[in-house]
This record gives C-alpha cells, sequence and structure tokens, in this order.
C-alpha cells in the first residue's frame, strides 16, 4: 500500500500550522493550533488504513472494502478533541473574564527569578527595566525575549 | 474469575454517572464514592492474588475475538499497579471528604468533584488494564480530562493560570501518542499489544526506533521525565492539596507504567536503553537540585516528585530482570509515599495557614502529630534504612553494580547523591516548619488549646477559626496516617513484594506470558 502524496502534503500542512499556532501566547489561537493538530494526527490514522468502498458486506466484495479500523479510530479521537476544544474555550473565556486577556502566562518560578535578576541589576538585564513594547523583530541580541516575556508575564 | 477484569473500569464510571445524578446531595454522593473505591480495591486485590497463580487474566470487551476487539490484560504488573493505585485513591477520598466537611462545604458544594475524581479513577485503572495500544490512548485522555476538571476547580486565576499550561502541555503529548498511534497502525495492520510483539519484531529496525521514540517522547511528558517536565511543578503545586497528592501519586505513574509496557513487551533488547539511563540521570539530578531551592513544601515536593521518576527510568534503562524488578518495588513505594507527603504538606497548610517556608515554624511543638505524618514518610523518600524507599533503591544500585558499565556506575553515583539532597531538602522543611519556634503569623497554641477553644461554649472569635482554623479534622488525619501504615508496611513485607515484582519483571521480559494469555491458540 503506498500512501496518496496529497493526504501527506495536507497532514504536513496541517502540522506545520498547528505547530506555530500552539507557539502563540493566546489561548485561542493555542485552540486552533489543536484543531489543526488534531485533524492532521486524524488525517494521518486514516492514511494508515486501505482506501476502497464501504465496508459492508454485501456491498462490496471483500478484497475491495476500505479499512474501517481506522476510521473507528478517528471517530474516538474527534469525539475527544470536540471535548477538549469546549474544555480550553470555557479557560479562555474564564481567563478574559478574570484577566481581560487570555495569555498563557509565565511560570510563577520564571517570573520570581526575573524578578530577583532585575533587583539585583543581574547578568545581561541592565537594560530590561526600561524595555519597551517594541515586537521581537528587534535585532539586539539576547536579553530582549526575556525583557518581552516579563513584560508580558506582569501583565497578568 | 475473568468477569473481574472490566470492573475496575466500570465501577467508577458507574459511580461517576450515580453521583452526578445525585447532584445537591453530598451525603449520598459521598457514600457511593467510598463504596465504588471499596468495592475497586477488593476487585483489585482479587486481580492480583489470581493473576500470579493463574498467570494474566484476559477479556475481550464486547465478546469481539482479540486482534478485531479490544482485550483488557491484567498481567501481575497491571493488578499491582490496580491494587496500590485503588488504595491510594480511597485515602485520599476520605482525606477530601474530611476537608470537605470541615469546610462546611455542605453548603456550597463543588458537587462535580465526585464524579470527576471517580471518572479519573476509571481512567487509570483503563490505562492500567488495557491490552490495545488505542485503548490506553482513550484511558490516558479519560484520566487527562478529568485531571483538567480537578485542577481548576473553582476556577480562581492562580489554578486557571496553573491549569492553562498543564491543559496545553499534555494536549500535546496526547497528539504526540495519537500519531504514534498512527505510525504504528499504517507500519504492522494491528494495534493489539500482543500480536505487535511479532509484527513489530519483523519491521526494519529504523522504523521502529522510529515508533519506539514518538512513544518514548509521548509518554515522557506525561511520566515528566527531565527535559520534558517543566510543566509538573509549575501546575500541581496550585491545586486544592488531595486533588494535588493524587496526581502527583498516579497520574506520572501511569506514564512511567505504559513506558515499562512498551520498553519490555513492544520493543525489547534496549536499543534505546543509553537514551534512558541518560535522562534518568539528568531527571535526578536536575530534578533533586531544583527541589533544594525551594522555599515552599508544595513545589519542593513536585520537585522531588519528578527527580525520583528519575529512578524507576534507571532501572527499566538497566533492561535486567533485577533493574526492572527493583523499578516496580519503587512506582509501588513512590506512589504511595509522595502521595502521603502531599496529604501531610495540605495538613500543614491547613494547620499552619501556609507552605511557604519563611511563614512556618514549630509545627513539631505545636502539632506533634503532624510531625509525625510529616518526618516518617520524609525519611522514607530519603531513603532512611528500614523504610522501602532505601529497599528500592538498595534494588536499583545493586542492579546497577551487577550491569557494570561505566553509564551504570555513573547512575549508582547519581542516584546516590540524589538520595542525599532529598533527605538535604526535607531536612530543611524540617528544620523550618517543624523544628524551629513558631511564627508569629501562625495560628497560636498547640492542639489541645485550639480544640478546647473550638469545642468550648464560647464562639470561635472571628478570624482565628477561619478557612485555616487550626484544628485538624479527625477525617484528613486517619488517611494520613492509614497512609503513613502503608508506606511502613511496605517494609514489612518488602520480601513478599520484592518476589512479586521479580515475577512480574521476569514475565515481562520472557514477553511469552502475555502474548499466550490473550492468543492461547499462538498470534495471528
Amino acid at each position: 500500500m503506498t500512501p496518496n502524496l496529497t493526504y501527506v502534503i495536507v497532514i504536513g500542512v496541517l502540522v506545520a500550522a498547528g505547530v506555530t499556532l500552539l507557539l502563540e501566547r493566546s489561548l485561542t489561537r493555542v485552540l486552533m493550533g489543536v484543531i489543526l493538530l488534531g485533524n492532521g494526527a486524524n488525517l494521518l490514522l486514516l492514511t494508515g488504513g486501505q482506501a476502497g468502498g464501504p465496508p459492508i458486506v454485501g456491498t462490496t466484495p471483500q478484497e475491495e472494502m476500505s479499512d474501517p479500523l481506522p476510521q473507528a479510530m478517528i471517530l474516538t479521537a474527534i469525539v475527544i478533541t470536540l471535548g477538549m476544544t469546549a474544555f480550553l474555550l470555557a479557560l479562555a473565556y474564564r481567563s478574559w473574564h478574570l484577566n481581560g486577556h487570555d495569555e498563557v502566562q509565565d511560570d510563577v518560578e520564571d517570573r520570581r527569578i526575573m524578578d530577583l535578576a532585575e533587583r539585583d541589576e543581574g547578568p545581561g538585564d541592565a537594560d530590561a527595566g526600561s524595555g519597551d513594547d517594541d515586537d521581537d523583530d528587534d535585532p539586539t541580541g539576547g536579553n530582549r525575549p526575556v525583557a518581552t516575556t516579563a513584560d508580558a508575564g506582569r501583565t497578568g | 474469575m475473568t468477569y473481574l477484569v472490566p470492573l475496575p473500569v466500570v465501577m467508577p464510571l458507574l459511580g461517576a454517572a450515580l453521583t452526578l445524578l445525585l447532584l445537591g446531595r453530598p451525603r449520598a454522593q459521598r457514600w457511593v464514592s467510598l463504596t465504588v473505591l471499596t468495592a475497586t480495591v477488593a476487585v483489585a486485590a482479587t486481580l492480583l492474588v489470581r493473576s500470579s497463580m493463574d498467570g494474566p487474566l484476559v477479556v475481550e470487551v464486547g465478546g469481539w475475538v482479540a486482534p478485531l476487539g479490544i482485550v483488557l490484560v491484567a498481567d501481575q504488573l497491571a493488578a499491582l499497579m490496580l491494587v496500590v493505585s485503588a488504595s491510594v485513591t480511597l485515602c485520599v477520598l476520605v482525606y477530601s471528604i474530611g476537608q470537605g466537611m470541615a469546610d462546611g462545604s455542605e453548603e456550597t458544594p463543588l458537587s462535580v468533584y465526585h464524579p470527576t475524581y471517580l471518572v479519573l479513577t476509571a481512567g487509570v485503572c483503563n490505562a492500567f488494564l488495557s491490552g490495545d495500544l488505542f485503548n490506553l490512548y482513550v484511558g490516558f485522555e479519560i484520566l487527562l480530562v478529568a485531571s483538567y476538571v480537578l485542577l481548576t476547580l473553582g476556577s480562581t486565576e492562580t489554578r486557571i493560570r496553573a491549569g492553562t499550561t498543564y491543559v496545553v502541555v499534555s494536549l500535546l503529548s496526547s497528539v504526540i501518542f495519537l500519531i504514534a498511534i498512527g505510525l504504528v497502525y499504517a507500519s504492522t495492520g494491528t494495534l493489539n499489544l500482543a500480536q505487535l510483539v511479532d509484527r513489530l519484531d519483523a519491521l526494519p529496525d529504523d522504523l521502529r526506533l522510529l515508533l519506539q521514540g514518538m512513544l518514548l517522547l509521548a509518554f515522557g511528558i506525561k511520566a515528566a521525565v527531565f527535559p520534558l517536565s517543566a510543566w509538573l511543578p509549575d501546575s500541581y503545586p496550585t491545586a486544592p492539596a488531595p486533588v494535588t497528592a493524587v496526581f502527583a501519586g498516579l497520574l506520572t505513574k501511569v506514564g512511567v507504567y505504559a513506558i515499562i509496557r512498551t520498553e519490555t513487551l513492544l520493543f525489547p533488547g534496549g536499543r534505546t536503553a543509553t537514551l534512558l539511563l541518560v535522562t534518568a540521570v539528568l531527571t535526578m539530578v536536575v530534578g533533586i537540585l531544583g527541589a533544594v531551592a525551594q522555599s515552599d513544601i508544595k513545589r519542593l515536593l513536585s520537585f522531588t516528585l519528578i527527580s525520583h521518576i528519575g529512578y524507576m527510568l534507571f532501572g527499566v534503562g538497566l533492561t535486567s530482570s533485577l533493574g526492572l524488578s527493583a523499578a516496580i518495588f519503587y512506582v509501588v513505594h513512590h506512589i504511595t509515599i509522595q502521595t502521603t507527603l502531599f496529604l501531610a504538606a495540605g495538613l500543614v497548610e491547613r494547620r499552619g495557614g501556609s507552605t511557604a517556608m519563611d511563614r512556618l515554624g514549630g509545627l513539631a511543638r505545636l502539632s506533634p502529630l503532624l510531625a509525625v505524618l510529616f518526618f516518617v514518610p520524609a525519611l522514607n523518600l530519603a531513603g532512611i534504612p528500614p523504610f522501602s524507599g532505601f529497599l528500592g533503591k538498595l534494588g536499583l544500585v545493586q542492579a546497577g553494580i551487577d550491569d557494570g558499565g561505566p553509564l551504570a556506575w555513573i547512575l549508582v553515583v547519581g542516584g546516590l547523591l540524589t538520595s542525599l539532597l532529598t533527605l538535604y531538602a526535607v531536612a530543611r522543611v524540617w528544620n523550618l516548619a517543624f523544628w524551629r519556634a513558631p511564627h508569629p503569623d501562625m495560628p497560636a497554641g498547640d492542639d489541645a488549646e485550639q480544640a478546647a477553644r473550638t469545642d468550648g461554649a464560647v464562639e470561635p472569635d472571628e478570624g482565628t477559626a477561619g478557612q485555616s482554623g487550626a484544628v485538624l479534622p479527625k477525617l484528613m488525619i486517619a488517611p494520613t496516617i492509614a497512609l503513613v501504615a502503608f508506606g511502613l508496611a511496605l517494609t514489612v513485607v518488602a520480601g513478599p513484594l520484592f518476589e512479586l515484582s521479580t515475577d512480574a519483571a521476569d514475565d515481562l521480559l520472557r514477553r511469552t506470558p502475555y502474548v499466550d494469555a490473550v492468543f492461547p491458540g499462538g498470534a495471528p
């Protein structure tokens, strides 16, 4: 059995887009990423079985039937993804309700360490206090992402 | 006797449905949950006895024949895990009931707690019993979804923050697992574990390694193995004490169980042994260094949890019978002890009003019973001689020395160092929270005075007996004592338990008992 190239490309695009969205800070985008990733995984499951006619005895000769097992598994996976989507939406809504945004916030530990570093004027953090809100295409080098995450964490 | 096998999954699920119907009647909910979990413990114990006498028990769910239908298999490893996890969940349930009653939540009940807790138990049992890769995935999902709800109970700000991280990381690991399942099915045409044994052996080596790597990655995230463990100390400590306790005891161990199962049954031969050993030593040392740096008891315990996962991987990575057997023993020990410590931390929070070590002190004088309840499992975790933690580590060190390779020696040294640093970490808790003079912010007076104050005819004054009212409810203390005693009993029955785990390890390494039980006439 050789997999269909169209399938493979579609799966690749879905997974790539899903992973990109998953790396975002906003929980809604993360949710989109999870949905895309889940769909990519489901398609991958589908390509694992043989393609063919409906697997019902009497309608299709046995050799030409498609493999029903991946379809059953995809159904299960879709139901699980549905439940997860509902839960994540509720979580994002609650987060928006409490904080006015739905961003994934920094680890408590990370924030504490960053606060400590700031107070001590620790290594590479001398200009972190005056961090302005520009994007991360700023070419100043290593300490810039630290400063932006610190700001994102403190808004919570 | 095989009709018993699905019961640990079915009973909690039915119980969950029943408790959901009984919304708003906390008393009835409590009795249903207690009955169901007690029955689960009894069934699990029977399964353990039967499976060690007659070999693995197999049920074809719905009567569908093995490679087509889904099988549930209770071999010695699965049954042992079932017994320990069911006992621990029962104790934690009693503890949470005690906490709920003491907080007067009868008026404002978190009514979804009981159904969710039972669903979590069902998911854990399903993962242990599953003889099919997809069913294992479903078991994981059941327990994860239940854990999302439990972790964000009350949906306060900190819990939403912690829950977000936890949910996103868990979702990612689930997708990785699902992709791995898709690849396994595409390359072998089956997901039945027993049938996969032969079919995976027939695959080209590089493809097998890819499948093994994907599964290890998915389970590694769930088990909180070092580079994949950052989510755990961030999310666990914010949950209510009983929830953290049951998560710490069970969820990561389900991941470890899945690693043991796949590494022995599906991918024997130790091609990833080096990888496992290296991650094991990193998990142990990095985890415990994290614990040493913490100032909050719950976060400290979360780091020791990660660190000690390394010991189990150590045993699995050695791929010898002794190593595997010690790893299984260690899983049993660690489920019990880590849960006990988190329950004790919950009691500390109640008694002292906080788990931050700089705001605690003098608990040994104020509440000697609580001090004992923390001290015994803490020493057990560190591996002080008479306790089971020492015996488990001894087995692992012996297995490492028997192996004799340079990496095994590094692990032996790493393991001993971790044990020492664990002792240092818990001794710090002991010194700061229990031994020094009481902190001025803490509720004053010792246990007797506190009890007198609440029992007395005088109404407790407005502030003193609030949420962190300093009297510890009996229903919270009793299950903690029971778990401490269970941990001590592991020492007493260590001989038979080690024999049992050695039997289980031998069966795992031979692989044939499992396959023969599922396919008595040979695998199709």
